[in-house]
């Protein structure tokens, strides 16, 4: 039987033990009329090399198209060492750390991971993970609910160019607090989020504010004014950045005159390959000020009774195995797994090569507008941008963008659904994967779909 | 197991040293105005990459794990994870799909997603299953959010209450705060059932529904759970099942056929995705006919032209929205998949038929050796709870003690103290995949304990005594909270580069 061990013998000698017929007399409680219809639903089981030929063809099927789309997940080199160690049955096949002495790998981990992410972002501390970016954000609109005690109007400040989904999720995750997002609309013109379109809120009760760096739309916004605006007016600040791009950029920890409250992202771009869409990882870092608002698992260094260094999962009564109805999110697990991958992926780029994979990525980007701008398209947008950009495509994209797919090229995401006043309009990305002949396949692609 | 003292990734930095072999060729710089640029870097770590290798599987080895230990964590259903599931998951066609990639270049992958969402109907006995939410905890929220969004489609807001029983994942009441509900706890009777009694005294005009676990967390089946449904129906509420405990029923007892009327799955349990040291996970939920209109999305729906497609926005306008920026852990899905696939519909009655024949069976032999089990007149379910409170009271033997004791014997311990109401527990969940022979080295550990413990508390009350660590001081960590490190001369490549705050 596949993955059960049990023999003839075994079955009866256990059966004998437990003073049972069969195994249907262990289901003796469970009423006679509730009982399960046969599963004819359901494949007869496989066998391994069945399977094997069945998800060859099924992961085959659908190509391996030169991928220009980003839009929040991003395309990345990964080292063959990630995933080799991350995927080592230790890590792959325990569970949370909860035995802090059988869990040692896992734990000390955690805490390198949390140091990374906190220097990357330049915050004082981190939580072990959270869901992925989006989720991640509605967590710290939450939090921030709970920091800024003396709001009342529980009012939060979204900005238009943060990704359209991200919105979507902090609504479907806090739509039942009472909560109020007031959507701040961008510049039609430059893409950025301008410090006047703060402007009506000057006197509001606001509980906090989001800022984007890059924006959905790849701009880079004025985050120091932004920033400053808040912290005239003691509104804590949640910044919403890629961690890619802050090998190059100014960290949120340097925002402003003081730096924001509150970080998150999507950590995928950090060791996760795009997969669907998952499994990914939000990361949080906060100051030391916040942590026991902080929702999610935190690892500590402790120490043993020999007096000897270790790690241990701390500040447990925020969580909901211990505080149930008065925890700070009902979040039970991160994404371990995942954090494993992205802390060996860090530790193997190191500053030196994150920054040269930033690098690339901006220099790509750049290179294939300009080989565009050369066709007559242009960024629909004049602000400075990171490594993804909104190309005017003019006229039916729809058409063109699947034309270059059924040539094998994924040109971006079309803007329309979610702006529709930017209809033609395609969100492009092009990261260190990309090759000069990629870049030159994409014009070509372009040209033959007109 | 290695002894050496836990060194830090960033203590083996050297500046200057890298592992540029994974880095990108050099790039000219950018043009990114200056006021928004870093101005010194971020301090990961200089490592080259055997030194990275070497220090990160030493880290894997002070882990426990399925692969090289038993792990009968009661709740948590830590069974044998099989590799196929991971090298299949992780071909490059599925790796480089783009989550936001045209349904034309995506039609492999919608497939295996549609059919995981009809295998799970089936299995289930629900009318229709959403991949989407991301854990566990996730799918609870999106099935209350659900059970909410129907009372206030129907003008029916006066329904403020969740119930939940005392014995319930800690978990189940949080959620029901996220969503906006008070929450009413109700006794489990002796016999470890919901008492029925307290539950009609507590519904009413204003219960919005109740979430229950079955088998119960106490490891046993709720027999009367028509009744229940019943109840809570007349009331008006609607029932939602934690599918924690599903590897315990898996193919014997559907929750749509009880009466549920949403479910959350823990595809990192039942189907055997890992659990990572601690994700991810997937919480795919599973909705009765009323609930169809406020399924989360994206969902995978059979197009129009053929083939599939995600269903998005316009085709669920009541929907309770988004619960990720794409469409949910794929490569868990995946996996689970690819597990359901190898066992087939008689793998998958095996996995309880199984679940349950190891935890009989364990139980009734710890039962011989001298513990005590907490409901010994009921049948176990794929888990049951060992109290440790007369041992407890007699000689100060507590379950934390016996948990620690079980790592030094090379056993990862049960859960301890949960459920909550049982004093002294050790919940304790096999599993189908651990052999007799396992299951007999357990009981052997733990009768050794036992005995050591008319004779020599010392030994047990200061294990472990063979892992990296002995006890932690958890009080002193939480109070000296030391959560990033900070090396202690300045200026080293290690140093870390904060801003502001630093």
């Amino acid at each position: 039987m596949p993955f059960i061990p049990h023999t003839e013998e075994d079955i009866r000698a256990m059966l004998d033990s437990i003073g049972a017929e069969s195994v249907e007399d262990l289901f003796d409680e469970i009423p006679a009329d509730l009982r399960s219809p046969p599963l004819t639903g359901i494949p007869e089981g496989e066998n391994e090399m069945g399977i094997t030929r069945l998800m060859q063809e099924r992961a085959a099927k659908d190509g391996m198209p030169s991928n220009f789309i980003g839009a929040g997940a991003y395309e990345h080199h990964i080292p063959a060492a990630v995933w080799q160690i991350a995927t080592r049955g230790e890590f792959y096949s325990a569970y949370t750390p909860y035995q802090a002495e059988a869990s040692q790998g896992t734990l000390q981990l955690i805490y390198e991971y949390q140091t990374m992410i906190s220097r990357l972002t330049g915050m004082e501390v981190s939580n072990a993970s959270l869901y992925d970016g989006a989720s991640a954000l509605a967590e710290a609109v939450l939090m921030a609910v709970r920091v800024n005690r003396r709001s009342k109007a529980k009012r939060v400040l979204l900005p238009g160019a943060l990704h359209p989904d991200y919105r979507k999720v902090v609504k479907t995750l806090i739509g039942n607090q009472g909560i109020e997002l007031v959507e701040l609309p961008f510049d039609e013109t430059t893409g950025q989020t301008p410090v006047d379109t703060l402007a009506p809120y000057a006197d509001d009760d606001v509980t906090a504010m989001v800022i984007s760096q890059p924006n959905f739309f790849g701009i880079l916004e004025d985050v120091d004014a932004l920033t400053g605006w808040a912290e005239e007016r003691g509104i804590p600040v949640i910044a919403v950045v890629n961690p890619v791009s802050l090998a190059l950029l100014k960290p949120p920890g340097e925002w402003g005159a003081n730096g924001v409250d509150i970080v998150v992202g999507e950590g995928q771009p950090l060791g996760a390959p795009l997969s669907s869409g998952g499994p990914y990882f939000g990361f949080m870092t906060t100051l030391k000020k916040h942590i026991r608002q902080m929702p999610g698992r935190i690892v500590g260094r402790a120490e043993d009774a020999d007096g000897k260094p270790g790690f241990v999962l701390t500040l447990q009564a925020r969580e909901q195995h211990i505080r149930r109805s008065k925890a700070t999110s009902n979040i039970c697990t991160n994404q371990g797994l995942v954090v494993t991958a992205a802390t060996i992926h860090m530790s193997l780029l190191g500053d030196e090569g994150l920054t040269r994979v930033a690098e690339a990525c901006y220099a790509n980007t750049h290179a294939l507008v300009e080989k565009l701008a050369a066709k007559g398209i242009k960024p629909r947008f004049s602000g400075e941008y990171f490594h993804e950009v909104a190309l005017d495509f003019g006229g039916d994209a729809a058409t063109r963008v699947q034309t270059m797919a059924d040539a094998g090229v994924l040109a971006g995401l079309e803007l329309s659904r979610d702006y529709p006043q930017l209809d033609g309009c395609v969100l492009v990305c092009a990261t260190e994967t990309k090759t000069e002949s990629d870049l030159e396949q994409y014009v070509t692609t372009w040209e033959q779909a007109a | 197991m290695s002894t050496t003292e836990a060194n830090l990734i960033f203590e083996r930095s050297r500046a200057g040293r890298s592992a540029v072999a994974q880095a990108p060729r050099d790039h000219a710089a950018t043009r990114i105005p200056a006021n928004l640029q870093r101005k010194s870097a971020p301090g990961l770590p200089a490592a080259s990459e055997l030194d990275v290798v070497r220090h990160y599987t030493r880290l894997s080895q002070k882990n426990f794990s399925i692969d090289t230990e038993f792990y009968p964590l009661g709740s948590c259903t830590m069974k044998y994870n099989p590799r196929a599931c991971n090298s299949l998951a992780m071909l490059p066609g599925f790796l480089n799909r783009h989550p936001l990639a045209p349904a034309s270049h995506s039609q492999g992958f919608l497939q295996t997603m549609f059919e995981l969402q009809e295998m799970l109907k089936e299995v289930t006995g629900m009318k229709a299953v959403s991949l989407a939410p991301m854990a566990g905890a996730q799918g609870e929220y999106t099935g209350v959010a659900m059970i909410r969004a129907y009372h206030d489609a129907r003008g029916d807001t006066e329904r403020r209450e969740i119930i939940v029983p005392d014995a319930a994942h800690g978990t189940n009441p949080a959620t029901a705060i996220m969503c906006g509900y008070e929450v009413r706890e109700i006794p489990t009777d002796e016999t470890g059932d919901v008492d029925l009694e307290a539950l009609q005294a507590a519904v009413g005009p204003h219960t919005a529904g109740i979430m229950l676990t079955n088998p119960s967390t106490v490891g046993v089946f709720e027999r009367r759970i028509k009744q229940i449904a019943g109840i809570v129906h007349e009331a008006g509420g609607l029932l939602y099942y934690d599918g924690a405990n599903l590897n315990a029923i898996l193919g014997k007892v559907r929750p749509g056929d009880m009466g549920f009327d949403v479910i959350h799955m823990n595809l990192h349990k039942t189907f055997s995705t890992p659990h990572g040291g601690g994700g991810p996970g997937s919480g795919a939920v599973g909705v009765a006919e009323r609930l169809l209109p406020f399924m989360p999305i994206p969902h995978v729906i059979e197009a129009e032209q053929g083939g599939y497609r995600f269903a998005e926005e316009s085709d669920r306008p009541q929907s309770i929205g988004r619960l990720s920026a794409f469409a949910g852990n794929a490569g868990v899905l995946l996996r689970a998949y690819i597990y359901m696939r190898m066992l087939g519909r008689e793998g998958m009655v095996r996995v309880s038929e199984f679940s349950t024949l190891n935890a009989n069976y364990l139980a009734r032999e710890l039962a011989a050796a001298g513990f005590d089990l907490a409901y010994p007149k009921r049948r176990a379910t794929h888990e049951f709870i060992v109290t440790m409170k007369k041992q407890a009271k007699e000689r100060g033997l507590t379950a934390g003690d016996v948990a620690k004791r079980l790592l030094d014997h090379g056993y990862h311990a049960p859960t301890t103290y949960f459920p909550l109401l049982v004093p002294e527990c050790l919940l304790v969940e096999p599993t189908e995949t651990e052999s007799k022979e396992t299951l007999d080295g357990f009981v052997e550990a733990m009768a050794c304990i036992l005995a050591e413990s008319e004779n020599d508390m010392d030994t047990i009350k200061s294990a472990p005594h063979t892992l990296p660590n002995r006890r932690f001081n958890e009080v002193a960590a939480a109070k000296a909270l030391d959560v990033v490190f900070q090396p202690a001369e300045d200026g080293d490549a290690s140093a870390p580069r904060t801003g502001t705050h630093g």
